[in-house]
């Protein structure tokens, strides 16, 4: 009996399907033959979205990646930062599309000669966006926080970026930050154990923001991730996970007149040419990760501008110096005459981009630009590998890059390019490439022998850049190249010590000549990464460090 | 009753089902070359942070230890934790589901719908130039790539003709307030009129891309089914009685036709919720896929087994729906 009913329902269920579509055998007998048409609604029904004029004036911005978490000390990937920027403000700030240090909630600051007290005068009358004052107890209260492990806000995982910028946490060897005083509601008070010369440049980058206290202690670490609240331009609304992040106008932002936007939208759209799509067709205002050979179409498209962001990063060949035959310099500097730097530039970056002499770009203080970089000459490489004993050339293993960076859009192929020259001068180059985990895990292992990666800066500082990658005691971390000169050491440590600028600048300077001398690696290309907008957004002013509060950003009228 | 034994001995035997599937997806996990602590903290971490790390994920614990941990979690119900947004996966993966599933749904209705009917009359029309078209566009649609047919959607319906949005499950510029996560109900219960029209032309271009491979595939065995039955001796009596053409195919032969076409349905969804990888990263969709996927990329270990898991139990359990339909349907088969 049940099973009549059952069969029953069924059929009818399935009836009512062919129903839906309409039975009629000749109407339905058209659909398979022309079906993408019939799909799509009739054209008057659906014009593209575009901001309404009168409405609230939002913006969204589509971009490859979701952040990770909202928390800016607990982060470190840009995606994350690119929404922080503007839920919070950090103590000092950067300058527009540079890397100089310029007040933000700290209006002014005095150093102590002896470079170890730095007392922050803090802007009056600002409030986190859960009403709460800012003032010295805060930033006092952000710092425990970071530094003591034992504090109950401190994540399990740790603070990262603040361990490696100040030396470890509360009570390591190496930590920085001896003391934080609240002097007064609006002066806080740094005691350092040591001195550190990018101290202040320190307190600049994204993750060193303050957090309201209140807000961080009444929701937890992990929910506070999710549920940010800073003093910045705009206020968290809602995190729809891979999808959106939405943020409002923040009325009482101390920064008078600004923002400009009642409404930021940051929405995920993995796809670098569906994301294009999505902008010209106006569902999205402006995105970022344009693909350098959509930047002509971007520029031949009245309705568009593309916007370029001020270069901080570097993409390099390195030579691991401890595998034979790399070990001889002569030998590096032959294989650098024979990488065609403005052919690879052209070819794989779309112009976006500048070749590289140093391994930090022009756009940070400290770079060397008396050095004459070395023409592109396989006469040159061929004579230097005779000098150096190997008239015949070699074979060796070139590793190359399997994903697309910012400062490498396409590994393998420019590998590739390379490959080409190097074979005309006698060396065979293998090209070995592996999943990215993998190739980092075994590049920081030092399995390589020539290898392909590069370096986005995180503060404008030289040292993020020449000691990071190139001083011996980073050898098993990133300095790949295993390139241990005790002459730049040296220089490298006086510089991380001394407490002018123009003392530390005068060592960089001597540094790269020693770097470029010795050649432990070859830097390509700076890459300018390109944003692609509606023409009608102006004040987009992208930061060499990724991101960047759009505060000042609006829309034509 | 034999039907209802069987029943329970069908569902029983998911236990060794789920069982084995849990230590597959454990071991293809720990197949992947790369270390998830290096993966998590990055290019820019120190060595020693990697090490702290994986003694604090667990990562240097013996397999076997990892196992029964996380079997014992996923049985109280506890999905583990995100190691890459550290968020509980039980919370996060509810609205990934919603959307695969709401575009899952989308894509079989409409592979069904035009599949089913195609095959039909395709059948009933067999050697016309319908039929020939109707296999030729199957045939296309079989060996059609997701990524260059979502990709020529975009181009020609939301680039040229400007009548589809390309990317999203909703309207950015005036989003869905999600209730129940499925969002053509969310809109329903709101009564937004206007969004619930922006998430079905949102559905639209990414369930055409998802749907196409399934209904070319129900179109041909929908077809081959019928052939079969339309020229059994009950269909030719009914003929003979004068039943007309369209109630014979309809009422009389699709009945039976629809046993094997049921399986293909059945297979397919499961694929498909599974499958949705590429569609969802092409359209920007928010779904179960992508988040896998990342998490693969993450090394986010908890995500990719719970994330599988996940999606092979609504696999499996479709299956069974559709054993236990045959046995409604289709009286004929005996079952031990």
């Amino acid at each position: 009996m049940k099973k009549r009913v059952l069969s029953a329902a069924m059929t009818s269920l399935l009836a009512l399907a062919m129903l839906l579509t309409g039975c009629g055998g000749s109407q339905t007998a058209q659909k398979p033959a022309e079906q993408p048409k019939t799909e799509a609604p009739a054209p008057a029904a659906t014009p593209a979205p575009e901001p309404a004029k009168s409405g609230p004036k939002q913006l969204i911005i589509g971009r490859g990646g979701d952040s990770v978490g909202l928390d800016p000390i607990q982060q470190t990937d840009g995606e994350s930062f690119k929404v922080t920027e503007n839920v919070f403000d950090t103590l000092v700030g950067y300058e527009e599309e540079s890397t100089a240090v310029v007040p933000s909630l700290a209006e002014k600051w005095e150093i102590a000669p002896d470079g170890l007290t730095y007392t922050f005068h803090l802007r009056s009358g600002v409030k986190f966006h859960d009403g709460t004052d800012f003032n010295a107890e805060a930033v006092k209260w952000n710092f425990e926080r970071w530094s003591d492990k034992s504090h109950p806000q401190h994540n399990k995982e740790g603070f990262e970026y603040y361990n490696d910028m100040f030396g470890g946490y509360k009570g390591d060897k190496d930590h920085v930050i001896k003391s934080v005083e609240a002097v007064d509601p609006q002066t806080v008070k740094f005691t350092l154990n040591r001195p550190l010369a990018p101290f202040i440049q320190n307190l600049g980058m994204s993750c060193f923001a303050i957090a309201s206290p209140k807000a961080v202690q009444e929701m937890g670490v992990e929910k506070f991730n999710e549920n940010p609240v800073g003093t910045g331009p705009f206020v968290f609304k809602e995190w729809k996970r891979n999808d959106t992040i939405t943020l409002e106008k923040n009325p009482n932002y101390w920064n008078a007149g600004f923002p400009k936007l009642d409404k930021i939208v940051f929405k995920t759209i993995p796809e670098n040419t569906a994301r294009l799509t999505a902008l010209t067709s106006g569902e999205i205002d402006m995105m970022d990760g344009l693909n350098p050979d959509d930047a002509q179409a971007v520029k031949d498209n009245q309705d568009l501008q593309l916007i370029l962001r001020p270069s901080m990063n570097i993409g390099f060949v390195g030579f691991n110096v401890e595998k034979k035959p790399l070990d001889n310099p002569k030998v590096r500097e032959a294989l650098a005459y024979a990488i065609n730097k403005p052919a690879i530039i052209e070819a794989f970056f779309a112009g976006l981009g500048q070749p590289a002499v140093n391994p930090m770009p022009p756009s940070i203080w400290g770079h060397n630009g008396n050095i004459k970089d070395r023409e592109f000459s396989l006469d040159k490489a061929k004579q230097l590998l005779t000098e150096a004993g190997f008239p015949n050339g070699f074979k060796i293993k070139f590793w190359a890059m399997p994903v697309a960076r910012p400062y490498m859009p396409d590994g393998v192929k420019i590998a590739e390019a390379i490959q080409q020259d190097l074979k005309k001068i006698g060396v065979e180059a293998e090209i070995v490439t592996m999943e990215w985990a993998t190739y980092l895990e075994k590049t920081k292992a030092g399995e390589q022998e020539m290898f392909m990666l590069g370096w986005t800066g995180d503060n404008g500082d030289p040292d993020n850049f020449l000691a990071t990658l190139l001083d011996k005691n980073n050898i098993g971390g990133n300095n790949r190249t295993r390139w241990a000169n005790e002459d730049a050491h040296k220089l490298l440590m006086q510089a991380q010590s001394a407490t002018t600028k123009e003392e530390r600048e005068k060592l960089y300077l001597q540094v790269q000549e020693i770097i470029f001398k010795d050649v432990p690696m070859v830097p390509l290309a700076h890459s300018t990464p390109a944003l692609a907008a509606k023409a009608s957004i102006i004040n987009y002013k992208p930061h060499p460090k990724g991101s960047e509060s759009l505060e000042k950003v609006e829309f034509k009228e | 009753m034999a039907l209802l034994s069987y029943s329970i001995r069908r569902i029983l035997m998911l236990i060794p089902v789920l069982l084995g599937m849990s230590i597959v997806v454990f071991s293809i996990i720990r197949a992947i070359p790369g270390d998830p602590a290096l993966t998590i903290l990055g290019e820019k971490a120190s060595p020693k942070a990697i090490e702290d790390l994986r003694e604090v994920l667990g990562l240097n614990n013996p397999w076997y230890v990892q196992y029964f941990d996380y079997l014992k979690q996923i049985l109280s119900g506890d999905l583990g934790v995100s190691l890459h947004s550290g968020a509980s996966i039980t919370q996060e993966i509810g609205p990934y589901l919603a959307a695969t599933t709401e575009l899952t749904i989308v894509s079989m209705l409409f592979a069904v719908i035009i599949g089913v009917n195609a095959g039909i009359l395709s059948a009933w029309k067999q050697n016309s130039w319908f039929d020939y078209s109707a296999m030729l566009i199957a045939l296309i649609g079989v060996s059609m790539p997701i990524f260059w047919l979502g990709l020529m959607e975009q181009w020609f319906f939301a680039q040229e003709l400007k009548w589809l949005p390309s990317v999203g499950r909703d309207n950015s510029r005036n989003p869905v307030e999600a209730i129940t996560q499925f969002y053509i109900l969310d809109t329903l219960l709101a009564g937004q009129w206007d969004q619930l029209w922006e998430v079905i032309k949102h559905l639209i271009l990414p369930g055409v891309a998802l749907g196409t491979i399934p209904m070319a595939i129900i179109a041909r065995i929908t077809r081959s089914s019928m052939l079969e039955v339309m020229r059994a001796d009950y269909v030719r009596t009914a003929r003979a009685k004068g039943m007309a053409q369209f109630w014979v195919v309809y009422k009389h032969a699709l009945k039976n036709a629809m046993i094997p076409v049921l399986t293909v349905i059945g297979l397919q969804t499961g694929l498909l919720l599974g499958g949705a990888v590429l569609t969802e990263t092409i359209f920007g969709w928010p779904g179960v896929g992508r988040y896998i996927f990342t998490a693969i990329g993450n090394r986010d270990y908890p995500v990719i087994q719970s994330g599988i898991l996940v999606i092979a139990t609504i696999f499996v359990l479709i299956n069974l729906l559709v054993d236990l339909l045959y046995a409604f349907i289709d009286p004929r088969i005996k079952y031990r």
